[in-house]
């Protein structure tokens, strides 16, 4: 190439480079389960602050804290609480923040049963390939009058770490002593049986494709793609829906006893109208943020998504956080500094 | 043949030999006095030139180097924690964290070798159709389209797998099962998602390369060879199995180490169709698991240390692997060689 | 049956099967093309080209900032790759014989060998960590270390096929020798060598897992160099696992303009390589 085409792509490579905004860009990094109402969060965020990029990139729960512990994130996002430890290990104390409520669904493909009832044991039976066939006793008790066909179930379980895993692992745990005993809680756990769909949206293909197939995921997976809920019995006995009431319900015992930290379990509540595994989730922020533009833009998205925020919620099926919790939240920001002292 | 154009020649001309003089100074070659100045101008320009090539030639085996090295950094941990045992132990427990890879050797070796039971026969075949059946101008569109499938990204290859092959597999698997399900391979319910599926998708993913390496392979060989043998009374197909074939065997070996190379280490797709489950079952039917999908899986979410370390190692094992794998292709290529040395044009 | 018509009945069925293997190929591919572009058709527009994307449920979203991604990443990636795999494959080509272009071929192999996703950690620890953010630099970084091993093999091979009889002549004319291979075995083997090169860089341009760590993703324009950038590919896997088919229609738009970019790539090298220059093979 002669000089000059050289010194006309060297131009071309930089203008390309140069191309973009002045904004200020924000990154965050975490939880998939409320990525598309913190999409829209930013984004109505955006509207009202044109100079604020708030650029979120849901790559789990497990890599938002570990961005976030590296600093190569502002702020991060996760379904499952911070650990003890990993709270320890940052270089600044994080404030998690809760931000909505979701819930997590069993969904299952049956093409006969419309309606179908668990009650926590079965459901944790399941997944320990305890009861293997769908004519089971324990899930013939549950559905009175119901024909089960007399099928093996199939059960479909999260391949890669996830929040949601995290959520539904955390509630078998609390009802199953033998849950709790030979696999426990966690992102990824070493599930006894069942395929592994890769993202909600593996599962969701699975559960599609493969008839007697049983798995979980997020609500709002499960009503965009309408596949068939399972009713879990909860701890007051009742058989509950999950619908924004019922979530709503699952917080209310959780937000008179909320603890400073905000990190709270709320799968398994008393609550007679409570669903049985619900969980906020939380934005996790650092309580010192050196760059003062950045600190005061977080601070301002936070308010705002306090308030109005709120409000974006339950169109896209996430229940709003109670008002006595988001009053807490409210005081708790006072904890984030910003600048240079 | 066309007639080879030499480029220009830009010969550049010192202008400094001894003192100023014209530009038509001679530095000619043999037979005319070359003065030291420009014999040593000469020797750094080569001198640099080959330093510079031998650098950055130098930095690919560094690079590679530095992988190793962070991939045996990262995993030290979990070396040290378990051991050999890592290898032959089958419980993929973050909870408790017990780790072992065994599972996930088995998977990725069961489904690249499936994948080469479909992609090496099939691309060789389709090789030879293209250099030896078919007129050139039909053969190279057709190349060239075949060539295409290899800038497809894998996630498109997971999304048509798991819309389009695995009902099929399922349909035909559930339907084939009363025949052949007394095999222990075929035995089990059949999901859809498995090992067979995930062979099936590696194998589409790997054909262009083996098609097209084998193919330029087999453009290669000489035609003398093929005249001799023709002239001695052979069919063509004669010709092709008993001559172009074996003189083409190092390069379609090469072709297929690189396609072996590719099926490794692929991600996306396998996880969409293999089932991720961490197990060995004699079944093609059952699902599996592989060492890049567990990875891409669960890397995000480990931030336990022995985990992380554990992924690492699996990263490090197929790394070996890998290592291993070229080191025997590069060996059968030398044998290859050595014994056909004779077969000169 | 005769001998003779016995072995032609042999070459019958033989080039049937040797047919047959490559209709199957070919209609593997077709099916496949033909499947993406059905997908991805209806979801293509204009504001495909131009907007960024939109969050859920608001229509008129596009692509528009991983296409100006996707080609940062990839100026990046060359910036990197070419060098390297390039004057690697001429060392190898020209003075590489012996212990050290064993080791570096084998080097290359294995480089080649390591899944995209291994690459992706590996930068994320050496460039990422200590950068302290993602960045398109390091996404850069990571497509080009997949990029050298094809650069050096292409490099090296079409290096060889340039005949003696012209490095000869211009010996004889007194060049030193590194002048021999920049300015005449180098000019003569370009064409090939400029046709591996796009192929890598079209192979590179669908690669996700490498971008997932380093280059991150980003909703908005990404500025300069150092901020992380949307990609075609990391878009087409996020949206592929969202529950809404509004962006799985995206997604295999998406899909469609990446494979239309590397056709449209490979069809230009092709067209370069024919246009003649001293090398050309029977292919």
């Amino acid at each position: 190439m002669t000089r000059r085409r050289w010194w006309l792509a060297g131009l071309f490579v930089l203008t390309v480079g140069g191309l973009g905004r002045g904004a200020m860009l924000i990154n965050g990094a975490g939880a998939t389960f409320p990525y598309p109402l913190y999409s829209k969060w930013f984004d109505e965020f955006h509207k009202k602050q044109s100079d604020v990029q708030i650029n979120y990139q849901s790559i789990g729960s497990g890599g938002g804290i570990r961005q976030l512990l590296e600093g190569t994130v502002d702020f991060g996002a996760s379904d499952a609480p911070m650990t003890d430890e990993q709270l320890a290990s940052a270089k600044v104390p994080v404030l998690h923040l809760p931000t909505v409520l979701g819930a997590v669904v069993p969904t299952y493909n049956l093409a006969s049963v419309k309606t179908l009832r668990l009650g926590p044991e079965t459901l944790a039976g399941i997944f320990l390939a305890k009861i293997t066939r769908w004519d089971d006793a324990a899930i013939a008790r549950d559905n009175p009058g119901v024909t089960l066909p007399s099928e093996p179930i199939v059960p479909v379980h999260r391949s890669d770490g996830s929040g949601t895993t995290y959520i539904f692992t955390d509630y078998l745990t609390k009802v199953s002593p033998e849950w709790q005993k030979s696999v426990g809680r966690g992102p990824s756990v070493n599930w006894p049986v069942g395929l592994g769909g890769k993202g909600n949206e593996g599962v969701t293909g699975l559960i599609q494709q493969t008839p007697n197939a049983i798995g979980y995921v997020e609500l709002i997976y499960a009503l965009q793609n309408k596949l068939a809920m399972a009713d879990i019995r909860n701890r007051a006995g009742e058989y509950v829906k999950p619908t924004i009431e019922s979530v709503t319900a699952a917080a209310a015992s959780a937000a008179a006893n909320m603890p400073a930290d905000f990190r709270v379990s709320i799968t398994d509540p008393a609550g007679k109208d409570a669903y049985p595994i619900a969980s906020f989730t939380w934005l996790l922020v650092p309580t010192r943020i050196a760059d003062a533009g950045k600190g005061g833009a977080i601070k301002s998205f936070l308010g705002w998504m306090l308030t109005d925020g709120q409000m974006h919620a339950s169109p896209l099926h996430y229940a709003p956080l109670p008002s006595s919790v988001v009053a807490m939240e409210q005081a708790a920001l006072a904890k984030i500094t910003v600048g240079g002292s | 043949m066309e007639v080879v154009r030499a480029p220009r020649l830009r010969i550049p001309v010192p202008s400094r030999v001894v003192a100023p003089v014209p530009s038509s100074t001679p530095v000619r070659g043999a037979g005319v006095a070359v003065s030291s100045a420009a014999r040593l101008r000469r020797r750094i320009g080569d001198f640099g030139f080959r330093a510079t090539a031998l650098g950055f030639a130098l930095s690919v085996f560094v690079i590679t180097g530095l992988i190793a090295l962070s991939l045996v950094r990262t995993s030290w941990r979990s070396v040290v924690t378990f051991g050999w045992s890592f290898l032959w132990t089958s419980t993929w427990d973050p909870v408790f964290e017990h780790f072992g890879a065994l599972p996930f050797i088995y998977g990725t070796l069961m489904s690249s070798a499936i994948a080469l039971l479909f992609a090496v026969p099939i691309g060789v075949g389709a090789a030879i159709c293209l250099a030896e059946l078919l007129p050139q101008r039909l053969a190279d569109p057709l190349t060239f389209l075949v060539e295409l499938l290899v800038a497809v990204p894998s996630v498109i290859y997971g999304l048509v797998g798991v819309f389009v092959l695995v009902p099929v597999v399922r349909t035909l698997g559930n339907a084939a099962q009363p025949l052949i399900g007394f095999l222990p391979i075929f035995r089990g319910p059949v999901y859809g998602v498995g090992l067979l599926t995930a062979g099936i998708v590696l194998a589409v993913m790997i054909v262009p390369f083996v098609i097209s390496i084998s193919r330029e392979v087999l453009l290669a060989v000489p035609q003398t060879q093929r005249d001799a043998a023709l002239a001695l009374g052979a069919t063509r197909w004669e010709t092709i199995q008993g001559v172009v074939l074996p003189f083409a065997r190092s390069g379609i070996f090469g072709a297929v180490f690189l396609a072996l190379a590719r099926a490794l280490g692929e991600t996306m797709a396998v996880t969409m169709v293999i089932g991720n489950r961490p197990e060995i079952a004699a079944s093609l039917f059952a699902p599996a698991y592989t060492m890049p999908a567990v990875l891409a899986n669960e890397f995000a979410e480990a931030t336990s240390d022995v985990y992380l370390a554990a992924l690492m190692e699996i990263g490090l094992v197929l790394f070996c692997i890998t290592v291993i794998i070229n080191g025997v292709a590069r060996l059968l290529v030398m044998n290859v060689q050595r014994n056909t040395a004779g077969a000169a044009e | 049956m005769t001998l003779a018509r016995r072995r032609r009945l042999v070459e019958r069925v033989m080039f049937a099967l040797s047919v047959g293997c490559m209709a199957t190929a070919l209609s593997v591919l077709f099916f496949l093309l033909g499947y993406i572009t059905y997908q991805g058709i209806s979801s293509l527009s204009l504001s495909f080209f131009t907007n960024l994307p939109a969050p859920v449920g608001e229509a008129g979203g596009g692509m528009a900032n991983a296409l100006l991604g996707s080609l940062k990443l990839l100026i990046a990636a060359a910036c990197l790759g070419i060098p390297v795999g390039f004057l690697g494959g001429v060392y190898l080509a020209e003075y590489g014989g012996g212990k050290l272009g064993f080791l570096v071929r084998y080097a290359a192999d294995v480089l080649n060998g390591v899944p995209s996703i291994v690459i992706g950690i590996t930068v994320y620890a050496l460039v990422v960590r200590p950068i302290g953010h993602f960045s398109t630099l390091a996404g850069g970084v990571a497509l080009g270390l997949m990029i050298i091993p094809v650069a050096l093999r292409s490099t090296e091979e079409f290096l060889r096929l340039v005949p003696a009889s012209l490095r000869e002549a211009a010996i004889a004319l007194g060049a030193p020798r590194w002048v021999v291979i920049v300015r005449v075995v180098i000019p003569a083997g370009m064409r090939g060598i400029a046709t591996g090169l796009v192929l890598a860089l079209a192979r590179v341009a669908g690669e996700t897992a490498p971008l997932l760590f380093t280059a991150f993703n980003n909703r908005y324009w990404s500025e300069g160099w150092t901020q992380p950038t949307a990609s075609l590919p990391v878009m087409i896997f996020t949206y592929a696992i969202a529950p809404y088919q509004d962006w799985h229609d995206q997604a295999w738009a998406a899909g469609l303009v990446l494979l239309a970019l590397v056709l449209g790539a490979n069809l230009i090298a092709r067209f370069v390589l024919r246009r003649g220059g001293p090398i050309q093979g029977r292919a």
